[in-house]
């Protein structure tokens, strides 16, 4: 059993070594490239929105409460506010649907939270743009005139670069328009040249344009302000899929005016009239007839889905469902960063205090606590930095211990069950802990906790040696007989630290549930810490130093 | 051998003395503000702004900006400095604040905007009803778990009504006193006062477990001693472990009350408070009320001392 005991130890140490290393400030990282194996991490520590500074919002869907909520609505919302968020320059921003109707957007260290609002709030701009005898494809990024409007006398022209773009006061007035007579509800029709699949989920993503050459500037003839609605149909006799538009009364006479004046009447070359959301093309028909009665249909090759999804895009801007600001909490930089300085602080000042303590009341199995105590919390903060493979290696360990020395089945079963849930948080991607405040308040508070275990198994002990039992009878059956309590103990914590966490899920911060994850964590490791290493440094003092502690009860605690 | 246990009835009344002025607080509250605790934003909705003028700056002033901008029910007030006001209003417009504080800047000079939340009617609400489920619920839980944890020793009922009313005990002290911080010194229950009323439950629980376990491992190795001798002996026993334990939180958490940050001193202060009430009523409400419930008698005979 010794030589086993000290096999523990090696592991022991190992692990603290590789908890030194993730931890270290400029820890250089795991970048290994082995075969198919390859491992890109950077070891640091995530800081939270209240630490960093930076943007919380909570956005509900802006609709009656008894309308049904399509889930893929809500998902391409997230999708689509995450894209604009990316514009915006924000370093790990977090966009994510809470239930079925809210959204969660947290943008940390953003230096203009108002901007940022802006920016998430804003429906997108839907535009019809004169895109004359070109044929503009999918996704193609354009410059309009908007908000200079056709019918206020813009026209799509060729700027050279460093040209302004003329404006309303300078052009000249609009020529009269031809009478409207056909009064067939004509189509738009869409060359089948674009087939279902190109007409994809337009993303409005920036794309920086510096141009060389003169640029052309398109005249936007309507905006989805002159839209009424949108909805999708389909062709009985052709079976085919499309959207049918309705427009605005002062859109419906923009629209009769352009129609006729540029219809094309299905003969070349067609006549385009470009559709843009957020300056990106997602349609380009062309004018086959005058349309004057507002009521106009965009067909092609589309599936229902397809329609669907542009039909919802033509109504509500890019966003699929309004949304409105339930929530927002801005945190300025300084004061975050003050809550770093003032934890660190506190941190270390509680643990010095705990560790003296220790070290003064039970003197050499305190000292040995101590060190299990520091190990305890390398553990944690390696965890919070490298997430669910030091978990692996904890549970590794404890099973490893199990197997060293076969009395108590626990770590076997509590390695076990760790290992299961590490595989768990593996799935889920559980990369680390992101350091809010209060997430430190729960460690630091574990950290005092943590030393419960080691008392229950000391007074145990002395105990036991004031009943006359041997030096390392004593200590084993403190340990042993101590267990009870300390398993009870700590799941009554666990049990709270599961009910906090789902208290913080449905508030929707991150707040409650950093405290209850590394409070969680903490009893966790320490379980594991305080008896089984406690255990390994105190067989291994005992063998080098027994005789002395046999003659120096002082120094045992006792 | 000493007996705690003996001189229960001084516990009971420390207890009581304890309590009634945080009950008084909280039946006020009630009252005027229709909740045991003044409530943040986090459960009522409603805007809170944090400003630092580059000079100081009158409260009334800065309230009138905002009334003329239609927040009528709006209060300031200066915090740490008469630069720094924090402004408490109903749910806030990210525009209208935008608006607002351009005007601010007009008219009193450049403006730092510390921090800013705004919290809707329809979120406080759920987050209210969110954490009395939580309560409810850890309170379930544990009796559930001690009952289970005890099913072994005789009339386990007991041991876990006795572990709740120790928890009630504990859930009344803190509140209570928060209660009076409230209505004194203008504390407001947020998501964490919760947090830490929650935390302060399971460990009430935890510090009464270690000690009823002690007594369970008593009774078949006592047997022919009266209860009243068993339970007292037990409670020698783990006294001094509760109290060392004890000790090293209360480091910990006076380190953080000192050190720590602003925002969390609340926080702390709840589970100080807590905590300390947790052990208390571990080692003197819930284990003589067991001998209460066991023997009957409030008040102890004194027993002379059997080796």
């Amino acid at each position: 059993m010794k030589g086993r005991n000290t096999v523990l130890l090696i592991a022991i140490v190992i692990l603290a070594l590789i908890a030194i290393y993730i931890i270290l400030p400029n820890s250089p990282g795991l970048h290994i490239e082995l075969g198919p194996i390859k491992i890109d991490r950077d070891f640091e520590i995530r800081q939270g929105l209240d630490l960093q500074g930076g943007l919380q919002v909570l956005l509900e869907a802006d609709l009656p409460a008894d309308e049904e909520l399509d889930a893929g609505a809500l998902d391409q919302a997230a999708t689509i506010i995450g894209n604009r968020v990316n514009a915006l320059g924000v370093v790990e921003p977090l966009v994510q649907t809470q239930g079925s109707r809210r959204i969660i957007v947290e943008l940390p260290g953003v230096q203009d939270p108002d901007v940022a609002i802006a920016t998430i709030q804003e429906t997108s701009l839907l535009e019809f743009i004169d895109a004359g005898y070109e044929f503009l494809p999918l996704g193609t990024t354009v410059q309009t005139t908007y908000p200079f409007l056709w019918s206020e006398g813009a026209t799509t022209s060729d700027l050279a670069p460093g040209e302004v773009l003329p404006t309303p006061s300078s052009q000249a007035p609009l020529t009269a328009t031809t009478p409207l007579s056909s009064t067939e509800g004509l189509t738009l029709e869409v060359p089948s040249v674009i087939t279902g699949a190109e007409v994809s989920e337009p993303v409005p993503t920036p794309v920086p344009t510096e141009p060389a050459a003169p640029t052309r500037v398109y005249a936007t003839v309507l905006t989805g302000q002159h839209l009424k609605s949108a909805n999708p149909y389909r062709d009985p006799n052709t079976g085919q899929f499309g959207v049918d538009l309705e427009l605005t009364e002062e859109g419906t006479a923009i629209f009769a005016d352009f129609t006729t004046q540029h219809a094309d009447y299905d003969q070349s070359p067609f006549y385009y009239l470009s559709i843009a959301l957020d300056k990106e093309i997602v349609s380009s028909p062309h004018i086959v007839n005058p349309i004057p009665e507002g009521r106009a249909q965009i067909s092609g090759d589309f599936s229902l889905e397809e329609v669907d999804r542009l039909a919802i895009q033509l109504r509500y801007g890019a966003l699929p469902v309004p949304l409105r600001v339930e929530t927002i909490r801005t945190i300025g930089p300084t004061l975050g960063q003050d809550s770093v300085q003032s934890s660190i602080q506190a941190g270390t000042v509680g643990l010095v205090i705990v560790l003296l303590f220790m070290l003064i009341y039970y003197r050499m199995p305190g000292l040995l606590a101590d060190l299990a105590l520091i190990f305890y919390g390398l553990l944690n903060l390696a965890v919070y930095e490298a997430g669910w493979p030091v978990l692996l290696l904890i549970s590794l360990l404890m099973i490893f211990s199990y197997l060293m020395d076969r009395e108590d089945v626990w770590p076997l079963l509590l390695g076990s069950g760790l290992l299961i849930l590490t595989f768990v948080f593996a799935t889920a991607g559980f990369a680390g802990v992101t350091l809010t405040l209060p997430a430190i308040t729960g460690f630091i508070l574990s950290t005092g906790m943590a030393v419960d275990a080691n008392i229950l198994v000391f007074e145990r002990m002395k105990e036991e040696l004031r009943a006359g039992r041997s030096l390392e009878s004593a200590m084993e059956a403190g340990f042993s007989r101590a267990w009870t309590s300390i398993r009870d103990s700590n799941i009554s914590t666990l049990i709270t630290c599961g009910i906090l966490y789902y208290f913080g899920s449905t508030f929707g911060a991150g707040a409650v549930r950093g405290f209850a994850i590394t409070l969680a964590l903490g009893v966790v490791i320490n379980m594991f810490t305080a008896i089984t290493v406690t255990r390994t440094f105190m067989r291994m003092a005992f063998r080098w130093l027994g005789e002395k502690l046999k003659t120096n009860k002082f120094l045992l605690g006792a | 051998m000493f007996s705690i246990v003996e001189k229960r009835h001084w516990y009971f009344l420390l207890s009581a003395l304890i309590i009634i002025p945080g009950l008084v607080a909280m039946i006020y509250s009630i009252v005027v503000f229709g909740s045991p605790v003044k409530l943040s934003i986090d459960f009522t909705g409603g805007a809170l702004l944090e400003l630092r003028f580059d000079r100081p700056v009158q409260p009334a002033q800065v309230r009138q900006v905002f009334v003329e901008n239609e927040y009528l029910g709006t209060t300031v007030q200066t915090t740490s400095d008469d630069q720094t006001v924090l402004i408490r209003s109903k749910t806030m417009d990210p525009a209208d604040k935008e608006r607002i504080i351009g005007e601010l800047e007009t008219q009193f000079g450049p403006v730092e905007e510390l921090r800013f939340e705004s919290v809707g009617p329809a979120v406080g609400a759920e987050v209210t009803r969110t954490a009395a489920v939580a309560v409810a619920v850890a309170a379930l839980f544990i009796l559930a778990f001690i009952i289970f944890a005890f099913r072994k020793v005789p009339k386990a009922f007991r041991y876990g009504v006795c572990a709740i009313a120790a928890m009630i005990h504990d859930i009344l002290v803190t509140v209570g006193l928060f209660s009076l911080a409230g209505l004194l010194l203008n504390w407001e229950a947020d998501a964490l006062f919760l947090t830490a009323v929650l935390t302060v439950i399971g460990f009430s629980v935890q510090d009464t477990i270690v000690v009823f376990d002690r007594i369970r491992e008593n009774i078949p190795r006592r047997r022919g001693e009266p209860y009243e001798t068993i339970v007292n002996r037990s409670l020698l026993e783990t006294i001094h472990r509760s109290l060392a334990t004890q000790l090293n939180a209360i480091f910990v958490l006076i380190a953080l009350l000192i050190f720590g940050g602003a925002t969390m001193k609340q926080f702390v202060a709840v589970l100080l408070v807590g905590l300390m009430s947790g052990t208390y009523s571990s080692i003197f409400n819930a284990v003589p009320l067991l001998v209460v419930w066991e023997t009957g008698k409030l008040i102890g005979r004194p027993r002379r001392a059997t080796a």
